[in-house]
């Protein structure tokens, strides 16, 4: 005989008869045993919740006898308070609406005071006619379940608590780092009489600490001076130096304003805090001074550089330029560098533009391979010579923008300019 | 902002006819209403709408502050009736939500111009000389069971429950989604629910007023909705032959019969 899953034989086979028979032998269970014993809880209600039918695993459950439940007691009589009011606003109406409802998680009180979680099920019978007669619930023992969803939601919690004391901390340290930022680079730049000055400062790092710097102040009644430099490395390490770095060329300028004499005594300090300690720590950076002068309306620029790209001179005339600092060595590699010195004249309309190599280095290209490189940053400086700082170091934080994540070092900028006889391109402050 | 999107509200029925708002209570939707409908839609203009937070009202219109109080469940329907220019409307709320229809009136008096409570409270927890039926850790007790039970709502499928998904494969997973709620909201709306205290206002009604109560009500008992009955000057008291606390569900008929025949007075 051939059958296939589609046409099964209704009268089963010979074979399969006597395996019936064996099981039916070896189990001697009756519907009504099935019923009393199964290992959950059966209760038929009826539809206003009056019990008329309950088994005996729920009656041993809840520690009943079959006489104070049956026509005495309704289904929410079983449940805890919170349990009646969720049965009340949610589970009732749902089955009402649906006709079935499955695996709602309830507790049951117990008759010495215990209380045993659940999972529940209902469906409505209904007549003929299809109107509700009875409500069939199981009620299966969940207390291993809710046990584990406890350790869960338990967990969820302990998670929840630790992002929330992990999200304080990190604001904290937020706060903390921002003041420590504010010691590294001027808020804002001094006015400096005669002249308009624009700066911009990127940091790669997240926790916003950086190693590049600059700076701008008053040496005496006449002269300012300012640097602009790149310490070896990134983050909170490079930082520290920074620091060092910053308060040390301030107190050299004020001591002895010469560039080379700037640089020599940083460098001295450098290497005896760091070298002498086997943590060497150097910089590059270009430190200048400038001195106006009010009868002419230029600016006289004196400055040194330590191992640091040359700066950049923007002319009034729409030309731009290097200014040539070669052979300078690293500041605080050795116990005494030579520094090399220049000098430029800013004429109204010119503006002298410092960087560190975060721009020169930017990688660009499709796949990121290019680097942006001098070349580059002449041709950018030229096609914006002639226009204020301001408006320059604009036009290059939109160019550093345009790099995305090709730009992953530090990058600062600093422009310094005399003002054009044109007082349309008056800095506005 | 699109109130009746907010709010997803339904309006249905005799468009000439008065306007019948339907608001449900806490837990779940306007499919509550669902037996309730058919006895009014050919005479009465039906609206039906769900509160922000339950339903597939606009979650994104949530705002714990708001609806921290019953206030802002009022404001709900106060927006509702401004929105659908709804005057002199029949507000039918049940249980919390015959309350915001209290607060509804005192905020816009020419909006809202009957009340019919189906087994209302003003109070849940039991307090000195009134008896609400629950105490205190009662309430803990169901913000655990709400804990307890997503019904499911899931951050996956609630998309699909809130009506803007364009996924109909799974619609028939949709099993209990008129009470699937975002657990967070729920939370919100059973706190405010059921730590409310509105009995000074039942003293504000001014509009006819019916009080329905059912016989056997846990969560509303006939206590209550005697309290109720009292503190509102002139309102009827009809007892339903009920069990429980949704008789628009359970005794469909009974009820209807009490709204349609109160309604019918109102002219």
């Amino acid at each position: 005989m051939c059958r296939t899953g589609q046409h099964p034989d209704p009268q089963g086979t010979g074979d399969e008869e006597a395996a019936h028979a064996a099981f039916a032998a070896l189990l001697e269970d009756s519907a009504e045993e099935l019923y009393e014993s199964a290992p959950c809880g059966y209760l038929s209600t009826l539809m206003d919740g009056t019990i008329a039918k309950i088994n005996t695993t729920l009656l041993r459950w809840l520690g009943l006898e079959r006489e104070a439940a049956v026509g005495r007691m309704r289904f929410t009589d079983l449940l805890t308070v919170g349990g009646k009011l969720y049965h009340e606003t949610h589970f009732a109406p749902l089955l009402r609406m649906q006709g079935e409802i499955g695996g709602i998680a309830l507790e049951i009180r117990q008759a010495d005071g215990g209380r045993m979680p659940v999972l529940v099920s209902s469906a409505v019978k209904r007549g003929s006619g299809g109107e509700p007669l009875l409500i069939r619930t199981t009620v299966f023992d969940a207390r291993d379940r809710r046990a584990y969803e406890e350790e869960l939601l338990r967990g969820r919690k302990a998670a929840e608590e630790a992002r929330r004391q992990a999200e304080a901390d990190r604001a904290r340290l937020q706060d903390a780092l921002a003041v420590l930022q504010q010691s590294l680079l001027p808020a804002t730049l001094p006015p400096v009489p005669g002249m308009e000055t624009a700066a911009h400062y990127h940091t790669a790092s997240p926790d916003r600490l950086g190693g590049d710097f600059y700076d701008v102040f008053p040496l005496d009644g006449k002269r300012f001076a300012f640097f602009l430099g790149d310490v070896c490395g990134k983050g909170p390490q490079a930082a520290a130096v920074t620091s060092l770095i910053r308060y040390t060329l301030r107190a050299a300028a004020l001591h002895d304003p010469d560039p080379v004499s700037a640089l020599s005594t940083l460098n001295k300090v450098l290497h005896e805090r760091y070298a002498d300690n086997g943590d060497p720590r150097y910089c590059t950076v270009v430190f200048g001074t400038l001195e106006p002068d009010s009868t002419t309306g230029e600016v006289a620029v004196h400055l040194a550089s330590g191992g640091h790209p040359p700066v950049l001179v923007l002319r009034a005339d729409g030309t731009a330029g290097f200014l040539p600092t070669p052979g300078g060595l690293l500041v605080g590699v050795l116990p005494s560098a030579r520094f090399v010195s220049a000098t430029t004249v800013l004429a109204p309309g010119d503006t002298l533009l410092l960087y560190t190599d975060g721009i020169t280095e930017a990688r660009t290209g499709e796949d990121r391979t290019a680097l942006f490189g001098d070349e580059a940053l002449l041709a950018f400086a030229t096609d914006h010579a002639g226009l204020p700082p301001q408006a320059v170091i604009q036009a290059l934080t939109g160019l550093l923008r345009g790099f995305g994540d090709g730009l992953d070092d530090d990058t600062a900028l600093l422009a310094l300019g005399v003002p054009a006889p044109d007082p349309q391109t008056k800095n506005p402050r | 902002m699109d109130i009746g999107r907010r709010n997803n509200v339904n309006v249905i029925g005799n468009p000439r006819g008065r306007a019948v708002v339907l608001a449900h209570g806490f837990g779940c939707d306007q499919n509550m209403w669902r037996l309730t409908v058919p006895a009014l839609v050919e005479e009465y203009k039906v609206v039906l709408f769900d509160y922000v937070g339950s339903g597939r009202a606009d979650p994104s219109a949530f705002s714990e502050d708001r609806y921290a109080s019953l206030d802002g469940y009022a404001r709900d329907v106060v927006e509702v009736c401004e929105a659908f220019d709804l005057r002199d409307a029949v507000f039918v709320g049940h249980s919390v939500s015959a309350m915001t229809g209290v607060l509804a009136a005192g905020m816009a008096a020419e909006r809202i111009g009957a009340l019919v409570m189906v087994a209302p409270s003003p109070r849940y927890i039991d307090d000195d000389g009134y008896r609400g039926g629950f105490s205190a850790e009662d309430i803990d007790e169901l913000l655990a069971s709400l804990e307890s039970n997503y019904l499911g709502w899931s951050a996956a499928m609630a998309p699909v429950i809130m009506g803007n998904a364009d996924r109909p494969e799974l619609g028939e997973e949709l099993t209990n989604s008129f009470c699937a709620t975002d657990p967070d909201m729920a939370r919100v709306f059973a706190r405010t629910t059921f730590l409310s205290d509105s009995r000074n206002d039942l003293k504000t009604v001014r509009v006819p007023t019916l009080v329905l109560e059912c016989t056997q009500d846990v969560i509303a008992p006939r206590e209550v909705g005697a309290f109720v009955h009292r503190a509102i000057p002139g309102s009827t008291l009809v007892t339903l032959d009920a069990t429980g606390h949704c008789p628009h569900l359970s005794a469909p008929e009974a009820t209807n019969e009490a709204i349609t025949a109160f309604l019918a007075g109102l002219r």
